[in-house]
């Protein structure tokens, strides 16, 4: 990070398509300018008090045609904008399949990361270089916001729900992270570093972690602590869906919607059961609003998640 | 009716007994007054207070910055300091300044009317107006607030750790007094213009406090009740915004933004009204697309009210809901496209002559224009997404509300000084005011741009030091801008009493507001004025004014 | 009064016709309603995100409500709309009896909804209602329900108190003579209260008639 530049490290695959989205906006809006202050100048020069310049009769074309000329240059202009930048976004809309997912919690002031194989840090976030990273994540109070300028990428993280950002790392180095929404006292000093590794560096970085119990295990406790295992186990005697192989499924629903089984469908069934009710069942799971805090609900998901391995084999 | 006439018919200065400023006297004439002009004054007093209080805050957070670690301010004191200073600017300076100053003032006397349509309710407006501030002045005593001028919540309602009750009061009070204008200048503007005054023929200005109007009446009360929800959650506990009993805290900025959005087009609108004003004045042309110029107006109050979640496009909102508000935002931008250009086009054959109001007018052009033109940038989603949250953003809205909207207000202020004052400021020193006020503004602003992009926060007291060369810049810069913004309360105070007196019409300009005397008697016409043209009249339609001398103008209407 | 002197006493500084300024003061309070409108805009439309949201909570606390006073309240509002109206033809037409005993009529009524709403206050308080700990139902979300319902119907509460104020300053302004009948306060003050009532008349059926039907 040296101590002097016009242009900020660039370590994303989105980050060459926002500096050419960037550079696109700043030579446009520079030939605005340049346009808009030339003219200026020109008539403020041209047209001073006393000057000679000819001031005689307007000619006729000059009034509505020039208005309508420029008024619709610039509709078009900006319809061109919209549709360069709007597409740009749309390419970066869905992580591909198969990204590796790092559960991000924020808390005042804090970043806490978990790596799939149950690595944590603190304010800190190692990602292999080329891979697709999805970040999943929640707040434990406040809004906060996940930002890389290096990624040009931010998200905000609030409280109450999950939210999503992908991206695939182009070069190894060291980044700064911050976060980006106002959070209260120490706001300025949630910060940290994303580093980006050789993947087997990562993979030697992820192994030599010192190997916690992950998320899905502690979901796995959670699960019989609260009393899911009692209708979602196989052996149960409540007709309850099974959950292997639940996460990432179309499931029916009973009102004959069809919707994918993510994070947040999963997340709406433990605390607002009724309102997706799978075809085929009786509603009566209970809410576990208020029973669950955000740390519960992220591990619950990662064990229903973990599950779809399982089926799988 | 010939104009010429008119206007010789008119006396340069009003009697002592006739002239607002002194038909009566003693602190309850002004206390208790009902005359527009007056309540301007009152008005402008409050505000200026205000906007010297809001610049304090400015001053040492710009100091706090001049090194990356904390020296001045702890983190809850620059938390504190940003918040206030872009509450009271943003409440209790700029969107009442140009509207309860000199539109307060202007409005009646530019359509011909003896004073607004409710000229009591305007008084207690300018009442509320104090209460409110003296709450905001209550909220800073009692060690200030810290949640942001944006209040988002959760951190308002449960975690902050300032006076938030206080200071929503403030806005929330402050609102009501804006709405009690807004209500007053739409009635005045539909049922008191001259006779012959058609629609079609108001000036630019009214037609910009009009559309101001309308966004004020229809936005600000969503303010109002965003601020009792927070209020309600905070003091009460009752859960709107809560995430643990099933609340959304987003939707809190879906309202805030919904009204904070179209109060940026409260802020610029009037603006535009005066830079209107001016550039038609000082080159000596009608405005070039009269009706594209309001038609302008009324397209941006209107589709102004679709664009506010950009500012939402990393909260979380759908990427279609974000695309969605980018297009609006796009189109919102084509109007402002409009009037930069027409203001351009309306001094192609002109006489130009550079007086103070006229640099004010063009720097706030060249300000203006950039400072939109960066709104683009935000506008698209990518972009945003980087930048969104840092200076860039800071500088974006400062490049239109310092330098587009300020410059406007000290343009507006400089030139109908004369009328309000009866008194003419001192033209050098205005000049150099107004070309150190462009200049420092930029050392000031231009470079936050640069760390914005390079990723730089905003609400940060500490940062990384790669940053420092840029916030170096802009403190050094912001205290040439502070000088800039001292000098013009230098020179008003000193014309006051040693100004030269002014004519009814110093300018030369053809609105109606010149065809009374300066400083207008107490019920701004001795004879109710009469219209029979439009506005801007300085040369005949079609042609230029002459090349060499001025031609005289002809003035839109008179005291018949 | 004379009719002339009668003008001369309502008509108002920047007014040159009695007319206009009768216009001036309905077409103002007709923009002061929109204001108004979308005050209460905001937190309805809040109300339906969140009724979308969380249904089976909704349902379950709008069953909580009392329908009983909620529908006496409805009925109380309804005529009160009328003899408001009645009350400023009265003005208009300068029947002052008829003003009179109208206006009061206007202001018993809506006193008598204060008083309902009092004791149906009373017993949502009983009925631990009030969000926070220790409320009745517990689904989380039942309790943003009552949140918007302490919130909408104390807020419309306060616009009633409001509308009593001015109407009962504007029946002993009328009865001493202080403002005579022509003035244009009458017919601003109607529309107010029938703006007030026709906020209750959307509250009713969302907080009240919800999870009934
Ligand atoms: C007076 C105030 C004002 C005005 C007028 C504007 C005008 C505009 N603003 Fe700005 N804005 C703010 C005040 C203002 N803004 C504030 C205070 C914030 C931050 C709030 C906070 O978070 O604290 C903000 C934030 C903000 C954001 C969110 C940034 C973020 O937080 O991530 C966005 C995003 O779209 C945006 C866009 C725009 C656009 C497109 C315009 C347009 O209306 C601009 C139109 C003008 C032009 C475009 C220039 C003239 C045109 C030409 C010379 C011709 C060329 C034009 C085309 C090709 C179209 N603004
Ligand atoms: C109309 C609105 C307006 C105006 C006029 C200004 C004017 C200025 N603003 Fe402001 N600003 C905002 C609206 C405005 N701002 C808003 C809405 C925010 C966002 C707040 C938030 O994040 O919540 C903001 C945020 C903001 C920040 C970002 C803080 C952060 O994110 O960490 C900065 C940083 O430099 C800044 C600087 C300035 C400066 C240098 C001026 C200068 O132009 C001011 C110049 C004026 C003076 C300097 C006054 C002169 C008076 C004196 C010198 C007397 C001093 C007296 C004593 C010291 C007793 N502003
Ligand atoms: C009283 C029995 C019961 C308990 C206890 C229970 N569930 Fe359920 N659950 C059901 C039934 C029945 C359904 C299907 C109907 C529906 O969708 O509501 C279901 C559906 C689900 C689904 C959606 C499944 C799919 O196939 O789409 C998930 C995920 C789920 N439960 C997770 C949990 C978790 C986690 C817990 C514990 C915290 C839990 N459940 C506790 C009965 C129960
Ligand atoms: Cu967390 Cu700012
Ligand atoms: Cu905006």
């Amino acid at each position: 990070m040296n101590r002097f530049s016009l242009w900020p490290q660039a370590a994303s695959e989105q980050a060459a398509r926002v500096d050419l989205l960037f550079i696109g906006l700043l030579v446009i809006s520079g030939a605005i300018l340049l346009l808009v202050a030339g003219l200026l100048l020109v008539f403020c020069l041209r047209y001073r008090r006393g000057s000679s310049a000819p001031r005689g009769l307007l000619p006729g074309f000059l009034r509505r045609d020039v208005e309508i000329g420029w008024t619709t240059g610039t509709l078009f202009l900006a319809l061109f904008l919209f549709w360069w930048a709007g597409a740009t976004q749309l390419r970066a809309k869905d992580p591909p399949a198969g990204a590796l997912e790092i559960h991000v919690a924020a808390k005042q002031w804090m970043w806490k990361a978990r790596h799939p194989n149950g690595a944590r840090e603190i304010n800190a976030l190692h990602v292999p270089r080329g891979e697709a990273v999805r970040l999943v994540m929640t707040s434990q109070d406040v809004i906060h916001s996940f930002f890389v300028p290096a990624f040009r990428l931010k998200q905000d993280v609030i409280p109450g729900r999950f939210t999503e950002m992908w991206f695939r790392a182009t070069e190894p180095g060291e980044y700064r992270l911050f976060c980006a929404e106002f959070c209260g006292t120490d706001h300025a000093r949630m910060g940290g570093t994303v580093t980006v590794m050789q993947p087997e560096d990562y993979a030697r970085w992820a192994a030599a972690q010192p190997q916690e119990e992950n998320l899905a295990e502690e979901g796995a406790r959670l699960f019989t602590a609260l009393g899911c295992s009692g209708c979602h186990a196989p052996a149960s005697a409540v007709h309850a869906p099974l959950l292997a192989g639940a996460y990432g499924r179309m499931v029916h629903l009973a009102d004959g919607r069809t919707i994918r089984a993510d994070e947040a469908y999963i997340r709406d069934s433990i605390l607002q059961p009724k309102r997706d009710v799978v075809a085929g069942f009786e509603p009566i799971m209970p809410s576990f609003e208020g029973l669950v805090d955000q740390g519960d609900l992220q591990r619950l998901v990662a064990y229903v998640q973990s599950l779809r391995g399982e089926a799988a084999r | 009716m010939s104009g010429i006439t008119a206007e010789r018919a008119v006396p340069d200065r009003p009697s002592r007994a006739d002239s607002y400023l002194t038909v009566e006297t003693g602190l309850a004439s002004w206390l208790l007054t009902t005359d527009h002009k007056r309540i301007a004054l009152l008005y402008m007093a409050a505000i200026t207070v205000f906007f010297f209080v809001g610049g304090a805050g400015a001053v040492a957070m710009r100091i706090e910055l001049f090194t990356p670690q904390a020296d001045l301010l702890s983190a809850d004191a620059y938390n504190r300091a940003f918040t206030f200073h872009g509450v009271i600017m943003v409440w209790f300076f700029l969107i009442p300044s140009i509207p309860v100053i000199l539109g307060n003032f202007l409005l009646p006397l530019m359509i011909g009317a003896r004073d607004l349509a409710f000229p009591r309710l305007n008084l207690i407006s300018w009442y509320i107006f104090i209460a409110a501030g003296a709450l905001a002045a209550y909220t800073l005593l009692a060690g200030g607030v810290d949640t942001g001028w944006t209040f988002y919540t959760p951190l308002s309602t449960a975690f902050a750790n300032g006076h938030v009750l206080a200071a929503a009061t403030a806005v929330f009070v402050a609102g009501f007094s804006t709405i009690a204008s807004a209500v007053n200048f739409i009635v005045t503007t539909h049922l008191l213009r001259a006779p012959g005054l058609t629609w079609f023929r108001l000036p630019l200005f009214v037609w910009a406090l009009y559309a101001t109007s309308v966004v004020m009446v229809l936005a600000t009360p969503v303010l109002a009740m965003v601020l009792l929800l927070i209020f309600a959650e905070r003091a009460f506990g009752i859960p709107i915004f809560d995430p643990l009993r099933g609340g959304d805290p987003v939707l809190f900025q879906h309202l805030f933004w919904f009204y904070s959005h179209p109060a940026v087009y409260i802020m610029i609108l009037p603006s535009f009204g005066v830079i209107s004003e001016l550039v038609t004045c000082y080159a000596r042309r009608r405005v070039f697309g009269y009706s594209f110029m309001v038609y302008a107006i009324l397209w941006i109050s209107l589709v102004g009210f679709l664009v506010w979640g950009h500012h939402m496009f990393v909260s979380g909102q759908s990427v279609f809901a974000s695309l969605a508000f980018s297009l609006l935002s796009f189109v919102v931008a084509v109007p402002s496209a409009i009037k930069v250009f027409n203001w351009t086009a309306t001094l192609y054959r002109g006489q130009i002559v550079f007086d103070a109001p006229m640099i004010y007018a063009l720097g706030f052009i060249g300000l203006f224009t950039i400072g939109g033109l960066t709104g683009l940038f935000l506008a698209s989603v990518p972009v945003d997404v980087h930048v969104t949250d840092t200076y860039f953003v800071v500088a974006h809205f400062h490049y239109i509300m310092v330098g587009g909207a300020v410059s406007a207000f000290y343009g507006g202020l400089t030139f109908w000084w004369p009328k309000m004052t009866g008194r003419l400021y001192p033209e050098g020193w205005a000049r150099f005011a107004a070309v150190m006020m462009f200049f420092g503004f930029g050392f000031t602003f231009f470079p936050m741009f640069i760390m914005g992009f390079l990723g730089m926060p905003r609400r940060y007291h500490v940062y990384p030091e790669e940053f420092q060369v840029w916030h170096v810049l802009a403190s050094a810069g912001a205290v040439i801008l502070a000088a800039a913004y001292l000098l013009p309360m230098g020179y008003f105070a000193w014309s006051l009493v040693w100004g030269r007196r002014a004519s009814a019409n110093p300018w030369d300009a053809t609105g109606l507001e010149w065809q009374t005397s300066s400083p207008p008697p107490r019920e701004n016409f001795l004879v109710s004025p009469a219209v029979d043209r439009g506005p801007y009249d300085y040369h005949p339609a079609h042609t230029g004014p002459p090349s060499m001398e001025r031609e005289p103008h002809r003035p839109q209407g008179g005291q018949a | 009064m004379s009719g002339a002197a009668a003008r001369e006493a309502t008509l108002q500084k920047p007014w040159r016709s009695l007319r206009r300024e009768r216009e001036a003061v309905s077409f103002g309070t007709w923009v002061f309603v929109a204001s108004e409108a979308m005050f209460f805009a905001g937190p309805l439309l809040a109300y339906a995100a969140y009724r979308s949201l969380w249904p089976e909570a909704f349902a379950a606390a709008g069953r909580e409500t009392d329908i009983v006073y909620g529908t006496v309240n409805t009925a109380l509002l309804l005529t009160s709309s009328l003899t408001m109206a009645a009350a400023a033809e009265g003005a208009r037409a300068r029947l002052r009896r008829l003003t009179l005993t109208c206006l009061a009529a206007t202001a018993a009524l809506g006193l008598a909804f204060l008083v309902v709403k009092g004791f149906e206050y009373r017993e949502d308080i009983h009925k631990h209602l009030i969000p926070g700990a220790g409320f009745r139902l517990d689904m989380p979300p039942a309790q943003l329900f009552f949140a918007f319902y302490w919130l909408l119907t104390g807020v419309h509460a306060l616009h009633l108190s409001i509308g009593i104020g001015i109407t009962v300053t504007l029946l002993i302004q009328a009865w001493h003579g202080s403002r005579p009948l022509p003035s244009p306060a009458f017919e601003g003050a109607g529309l107010y209260w029938h703006f007030v009532d026709l906020v209750w008349i959307f509250l009713y059926p969302l907080l009240y008639l919800m999870g009934r039907s």
